[in-house]
């Protein structure tokens, strides 16, 4: 027999989702997840998911595009080949700027989706949960909750209880 | 994130001062749901291809092979083949250039500074919008590339990108022309990855459906691009972040690219170019010339594929008032340029634009005044608004006033600088203009392959703005 990956459950509408994410939260679970079509607003507070950390990428990208951009003008302009063009100075930040302000926002950029991809475990072109046949309304007009069986809370008949009580229908396991 | 503002209780005042709850326009019509949504976008992509859209394609190809043949001409030939000569150097290529870029902008306003302003009515224009914008970018690379006629400098060290050349010597990192090329290729990369990151939870569902159907070859297509996307709210509370930070960022991009070029004119010497107004001037009028084609664009393609329940009314309406808003802050700029040749007292300044609205170039600043000035004030008028043809048409002028007004500020100050004995009058040769007329239909050409492969609208976010999408029912907040 196949192992199992978790449990999952169906729910038809948001607010169902919304108050079953809130006591699969309550109940103390901690390796499980909601799929959802779309961002659902105050559904990370119901499933109690911190704030991302996406930005921490971001702002370490804008920081490095800023500095290669300034220090490149800087290293070019005035050390590698000093050359006077229109009796300007060899450096000076006020015409290094709107360089260094295109890089900061390249850089910003690159790093914001490649933290992104990071902190999701992008790309994954495999997971459990696709396998589900329950999977392909995921991403049109269904919402689901899964939980992983290597939660230390799972247990297959109280978790499913629990789903069940919580409105969770259609409930199958997912096979790993 | 922060919770969502309704998850806290309302605040007790309101019992008291009772607040008219002001009703919110419907952003999808006739109470569509979800798999609607799904089936209606999907639908374009996985349906047959239609005859209209193969006599379209087959018709922007024709007119696309004009660029390609001008810009072989050009290149085997030289660049004597465009109409530059003393002493307007310097014509129809930036001309181009800053019109297609202009254009380009309005998809990024849409996707970042409307986002951030949370109006919701953009998520069913803004793929197709950001789609426009990369076409524009690639439509507007074109003619700098090119008019250096000897194309493979532009890539080779020591011309573009900072790479010093056989000498050893380094761009020139003083000049707007070096800052142009950080700021143009900065905002075409910003804005493929803003589009593709949109994209992503949409190519899931397209992966989903063709596994579903057995259309193996396709799902593979779409879900090597959907990078496995399953929708887990762990995945979208870290997407949805990096979509804000993008649009964050892509906001003060957008508003930096025409800034630049417009610095192109604004830090040289010549007379009608020289001129502080410049950076807002060139922001409003690129926002302005871009709402123009996302209207020329959106309203055949709502009336082709029947989505008159997800472009609504509203949305044709807050398009047309944005159009008003920045055609009348173009001419108001207009008229403040004329207003500081005259307060300035530099006689070249007031020669510069007297000879603009009165010279040999008055017929093209006229039609710009007529096209930018004039065109937008219909839509104060609701019935104008509200009438699609009408709306189309008014939106294929202002792309024409537009293009026009970067001819009138270029060729006009060039073509009577200081010096008389040099004066001359600058007309474009027939390769200038069919380089010109095939940039349509390279544009075209990308945006119906766009219509057919990508589906034109975000699913995600339009169905996160209907009313079953949100968590605590229909109650307003």
């Amino acid at each position: 027999m196949n192992q199992t990956y978790g449990l999952i459950a169906a729910f038809d509408t948001t607010p169902d989702l919304y108050h079953a994410c809130a006591k699969v939260r309550d109940a103390g679970y901690s390796q499980w997840d909601a799929l959802t079509p779309f961002p659902i607003h105050g559904l990370d507070a119901a499933m109690g998911v911190r704030r991302s950390k996406v930005p921490r990428f971001s702002l370490a990208g804008g920081i490095t595009g800023f500095c290669t951009g300034m220090s490149l003008i800087f290293w070019a302009g005035a050390y590698e080949y000093p050359l006077i063009v229109g009796g300007k100075p060899y450096f000076s930040p006020m015409f290094a700027f709107p360089i260094s302000y295109e890089l900061t926002i390249l850089f910003t950029a690159f790093a914001t989706i490649g933290g992104m991809f990071f902190l999701n475990q992008l790309p994954m072109h495999y997971h459990p949960v696709m396998k589900a046949p329950q999977f392909v309304r995921a991403l049109d007009d269904r919402f689901y909750i899964v939980i992983e069986a290597n939660d230390p809370k799972f247990n297959a008949t109280a978790t499913r209880e629990l789903l069940a009580r919580a409105g969770g229908k259609d409930i199958a396991e997912v096979e790993a | 994130m922060s919770a969502h503002a309704s998850d806290s209780p309302a605040p007790a005042i309101l019992a008291e001062v009772r607040p008219v709850v002001l009703p919110r326009r419907v952003l999808v019509e006739n109470h569509r749901d979800f798999h609607w949504i799904t089936e209606k976008i999907c639908g374009i992509v996985e349906g047959k291809t239609p005859a209209w859209w193969w006599w379209c394609f087959g018709l922007a190809a024709v007119v696309a092979s004009f660029t390609v043949s001008g810009l072989v001409y050009l290149v085997s030939t030289g660049v004597g083949v465009w109409g530059h000569a003393n002493p307007v150097n310097w014509a129809w290529d930036i001309v181009n250039f800053v019109f297609w870029i202009g254009i380009g902008h309005a998809g990024t306003l849409i996707s970042a500074i409307l986002c951030l302003l949370r109006q919701k009515w953009r998520t069913s224009i803004n793929r197709a919008a950001e789609a426009m914008t990369i076409f524009a970018v690639v439509c507007a690379a074109i003619f700098p590339v090119f008019h250096v006629g000897r194309i493979w400098f532009a890539v080779m060290p020591g011309w573009l990108f900072p790479f010093p050349n056989a000498n050893g010597i380094w761009q020139n990192f003083r000049s707007p022309l070096e800052w142009d090329v950080f700021a143009v290729s900065t905002y075409g990369t910003v804005s493929v990855l803003f589009w593709y990151i949109g994209l992503i939870p949409d190519l899931g569902t397209m992966r989903d459906r063709f596994t579903q159907t057995g259309n193996l070859l396709r799902a593979r297509i779409y879900g090597f691009f959907a990078m496995g996307w399953r929708g887990s709210n762990r995945q979208w509370s870290n997407y949805e972040m990096a979509y804000l930070i993008l649009a964050g960022i892509s906001t003060p991009l957008v508003l930096s690219v025409h800034t630049i070029v417009s610095f192109d004119f604004a830090v040289s010497l010549i007379p009608g170019w020289h001129t502080t107004i410049f950076p807002p001037y060139f922001v409003a009028g690129a926002i302005f010339s871009g709402f123009g084609m996302v209207l020329t664009l959106m309203l055949p393609l709502r009336a082709v594929y029947r989505l008159e329940d997800l472009i609504t009314q509203y949305h044709i309406d807050c398009m047309c008032k944005i159009t008003l808003a920045t055609g009348t802050m173009v001419g108001y700029a207009y008229s403040m340029e004329f207003f500081i040749a005259w307060y300035g007292a530099n006689p070249y300044e007031g020669f510069a634009f007297i000879n603009r609205a009165f010279g040999h170039y008055a017929w093209a600043y006229w039609i710009m005044i007529g096209c930018n000035v004039i065109t937008p004030q219909f839509f104060w008028f609701r019935s104008v608004r509200e009438n699609t043809t009408l709306v189309w048409i008014l939106s294929i002028f202002v792309n024409v006033g537009m293009w026009f007004e970067r001819f009138v500020i270029i060729v006009t100050s060039l073509a009577r600088d200081f010096l008389p004995s040099s004066w001359g009058y600058y007309s474009p040769s027939i390769v200038e203009i069919f380089t010109f007329f095939g940039t349509f239909g390279v544009f075209s050409f990308l945006f119906l392959l766009f219509i057919r492969f990508v589906p034109i609208m975000p699913m995600s976010e339009v169905k996160a703005v209907i009313p079953a999408a949100d968590p605590h029912g229909s109650s307003p907040h």
